[in-house]
């Protein structure tokens, strides 16, 4: 073999070897860090894992928000008109958490059933309901009169800008653009 | 009357960018001078009709036009006059004017920046410049029109611009942001003509890269901008959030630094000219992805991108004739290219390589982690999130290695550089950076952090090799003043660049082992106390705003015990659209920030509110380092060498 295509041997070597760790890693770090959402109805029918880092979301159901005198720790539930869950925060809730209105959390069921939330996130228009919900709801066949498609529309066009998260934590989810 | 002006303006516009699109092409193509010299004028009228077309729109914000239907969504009569004005990029039609507006300013800044450059290079650049125009004027003009009006009956009073976006950040991000975005589409196009032209050599990649250079610059503060935004507006403190709207722009940046970087071996070396094309071409196409993924709606929700077919149709063909068309010019094309050179294993050619390489996979990283849930979600396999971790597992260890490779780099030689001689260049630079970063990371923190310590010997390794890199080229000279006078602006603005990386680096690793936050209730008289700081918390007040009410905390900060500063964190409702916003008291400092956010408050009889403190070190140097990578930027695109050179190169062509 001569000199040239020696190191041209080597560059594609070094190459193939570094795009094949970079997809293994890749892969591997995919893996562990994919968040499966489940509704309000799949958490209760069982599907959903304990111990396991997952998303919930649903409406916010009247009156259910109970919070811990002295400190941080709130209580509330979530449902999609067909069944609900409870969810247990302690930290700051974002700007849009209200009473009725659409959230999405991330955590990790306890053994009750109860999803021990890391992080809650609401939108940031008041008519916006995450996608994840309005989808859960439509499969209840619980969708509030309100539609959704027609909201998502307007954020598709008037929106752009604002269209983030806000948030219950330090970790996580941004803001329009 | 006005927005009519303005739609018609738009047409015109449209009409221009057509011929240009066409004329110079075929007269390239024919060999026909006089088409070809249709080129610059077509491109000062496109400017023109654009630029009307904007301030129409302008002015129907400013004189509160609510008959048209995107300034009622995005504005209000009691908006301040600057927020009206940037209300323009507020939404998806308007912004998406600013961005042909934007294409129209960099067609015409090359069409007056290019008196040396061949005729025909010139016309063809501007063709492919012309003809995105157009793809971006059919798409406003079709599904996305500004100038829309509410007939017969319209709101007396607009729905108000998305409290979030009342700010400054709003003012100065999405323009800046765009202008490397679209500043891409130059390098874009350059690399196209000279597909087409069949002259793909040095001269291109030297008339390319000032271009390449000054729009990654823009890209770099725009990006920037952004994450300083989402700092100080959301509330929370994050300054990055691996969320798919910011990852829409670093996939373009990355691009875009591999892009500057192999253009310097192209011109410099004469080799690696089909890969730069192909940079510069998934370059701009990911802008494009990007301006795309954040303004079709379908990062909300797949779904609303079917309930307006249309639209979504229209992005998908764009993007196909785009990247399919210039990849398949590409095929056509870049086989017949030579390499004017070869290079051994170890040089700076490879090293530059090899910083391409891991640009490029972390870059397809990202990208997968960004289009992976929209993926799923389309197939109905399952909603998913990919969280932050995702990308900082492969982001970091990607980017360590780059800084390492970085200091190597800057010191090698074209063509051959010997072991040995790498050794004895770096052993002393090597021993220097470990050394100081520990010694700093222990008089910093007095504790062994791993990271820390990793990011800051990475740092001064950078700093070292750069400043060994300058005494190579002045020991020989007579004195160092001399020698230093004699670099050249490009060679400065690489040095300063890099030591905005090494800074950037120490910001992004201080701040996130060493900072500290709580939430916490705190009623009045209650306190909090980080390092040498004390929170006080003397309760809130309300204050009446502009189109706001707004409960108005007060903290008072003790440094060491004694009284530092007082700090007001608002918690407001903007009246409006009765929405509620967290306003951020901060105090930065070069070395750290204190950061105060109102949560909610919990009891009003007692005044307790939920409250989220901060200490946040360095975190100012994240952004101390974009700047430093963009002012490198500006001065290296402005070396006088790019204008001899062009000229000379003009007269070669002409021979």
């Amino acid at each position: 073999m001569n000199a040239a295509r020696k190191k041209r041997l080597y560059i594609v070597l070094s190459i193939l070897l570094g795009t094949s760790a970079a997809v293994g890693l890749t892969a591997y770090a995919l893996s562990q860090n994919i968040n499966l959402f489940y509704s309000p109805s799949q958490i209760a029918e069982g599907e959903a894992p304990a111990n396991t880092r997952i998303r919930a979301g649903g409406m916010v159901v009247e009156g259910s928000i109970s919070r811990d005198p002295g400190t941080l720790k709130v209580r509330f539930d979530i449902t999609d008109y067909a069944h609900t869950a409870t969810v247990q925060y302690n930290g700051i809730l974002p700007d849009l958490f209200r009473e009725g209105q659409g959230i999405v959390a991330q955590g990790s069921l306890d053994q009750n059933g109860m999803l021990i939330a890391t992080e809650v996130l609401a939108k940031h228009d008041e008519n916006y309901m995450p996608k994840e919900v309005a989808d859960a709801l439509v499969k209840a066949g619980k969708m509030p009169d309100y539609n959704w498609q027609q909201s998502a529309e307007g954020e598709g066009k008037g929106g752009g800008y604002g269209q983030g998260y806000g948030q219950g934590n330090n970790q996580n989810q941004g803001y329009g653009q | 009357m006005i927005p009519e002006l303005g739609q018609f303006s738009l047409i015109l516009g449209l009409c221009l960018a057509l011929l240009l699109s066409v004329v110079p092409m075929v007269g390239a193509y024919n060999g026909n001078q006089l088409w070809v010299d249709y080129a610059r004028p077509l491109s000062k009228g496109v400017f023109a009709f654009l630029s009307f077309s904007l301030l129409c729109l302008g002015w129907a914000f400013l004189s509160n036009d609510f008959s048209v239907v995107y300034v009622a969504n995005g504005s209000n009569t009691n908006l301040p006059w600057y927020f009206k004005i940037s209300a323009i990029w507020g939404g998806h039609e308007g912004s998406l004017l600013l961005w042909v507006w934007i294409q129209a300013v960099w067609t015409l800044a090359v069409a007056l920046k290019s008196k040396t450059l061949p005729h025909d290079i010139v016309g063809r650049v501007l063709g492919v410049m012309g003809m995105i125009t157009v793809g971006f004027l059919l798409f406003i003009l079709f599904t996305s029109n500004p100038f829309d009006r509410f007939l017969p009956g319209f709101p007396a009073e607009g729905a108000d611009l998305n409290p979030l976006l009342q700010d400054f950040g709003l003012i100065v991000h999405p323009p800046t942001l765009y202008m490397g975005y679209v500043g891409l589409s130059v390098a874009f196009s350059f690399a196209i003509a000279a597909l087409l032209s069949g002259r793909l050599d040095a001269a291109w990649a030297r008339w390319s890269r000032p271009w390449t250079t000054v729009a990654w610059a823009f890209l770099t503060i725009g990006i920037a901008l952004g994450s300083w935004w989402a700092y100080y507006e959301l509330g929370w403190g994050g300054w990055w959030f691996w969320d798919p709207v910011e990852n829409a722009s670093l996939l373009p940046w990355l691009v875009a630094t591999a892009l500057i970087h192999s253009l310097a071996v192209s011109e410099k070396r004469g080799v690696f000219k089909s890969w730069t094309v192909l940079l510069a071409i998934a370059a701009f196409s990911l802008s494009l992805l990007g301006t795309f993924l954040v303004r079709s709606g379908v990062l909300t929700s797949v779904h609303a991108f079917a309930t307006d077919p249309q639209r979504g149709m229209f992005i998908l063909g764009m993007l196909i004739v785009v990247i399919g068309g210039s990849l398949l010019l590409y095929a056509l094309r870049a086989g017949s290219v030579k390499s004017d050179s070869s290079f051994g294993l170890l040089s700076r050619e490879s090293l530059l390589l090899v910083n391409n390489v891991l640009l490029t996979v972390a870059c397809a990283m990202v990208l997968i982690g960004t289009l992976y849930p929209l993926v799923m979600d389309a197939l109905n396999l399952g909603k998913i999130s990919v969280g932050p971790p995702y990308f900082n597992a492969l982001f970091v260890p990607l980017m360590s290695i780059m800084a390492v490779f970085l200091g190597i780099a800057t010191v090698s030689r074209w063509k051959h550089t010997s072991v040995s001689m790498l050794v004895s260049q770096l052993w002393l630079s090597a021993v220097a950076a470990v050394v100081a970063g520990l010694v700093t990371l222990w008089l910093y923190g007095g504790v062994l952090e791993w990271w820390a310590g990793l990011a800051l010997v990475l740092a001064y390794w950078i700093l070292f090799t750069g400043m060994r890199d300058i005494y190579n080229r002045v020991r020989h000279r007579r004195n160092l003043w001399q020698g230093m006078r004699q670099q050249s602006r490009s060679f400065y603005g690489m040095i300063l660049a890099h030591i905005g990386v090494a800074i950037m680096i120490v910001g992004v690793a201080m701040v996130t082992v060493f900072e500290e936050q709580t939430d916490m209730r705190m009623a009045p008289g209650d306190r909090m106390t980080f390092r040498d700081y004390t929170f006080i918390f003397d309760g809130t007040r309300e204050v009446q705003g502009p189109n706001y009410i707004s409960d108005m905390g007060r903290v008072r900060v003790l440094y060491q015990g004694e009284p530092y500063t007082e700090m007001f964190p608002e918690k407001r409702l903007y009246t409006a659209r009765g929405m509620v916003m967290t306003q951020v008291a901060l105090q930065p400092g070069l070395f750290r920030d204190l950061y105060i956010a109102l949560g909610e408050q919990l009891e009003p009889e007692s005044g307790a509110w939920a409250v989220r403190l901060q200490y946040k070190p360095f975190v100012r140097w994240i952004w101390l380092g974009a700047i430093f990578m963009t002012v490198g930027g500006v001065l290296a695109a402005a070396d006088p060498r790019y204008r001899r050179q062009a000229r000379r190169d003009a007269e070669m062509a002409k021979v």
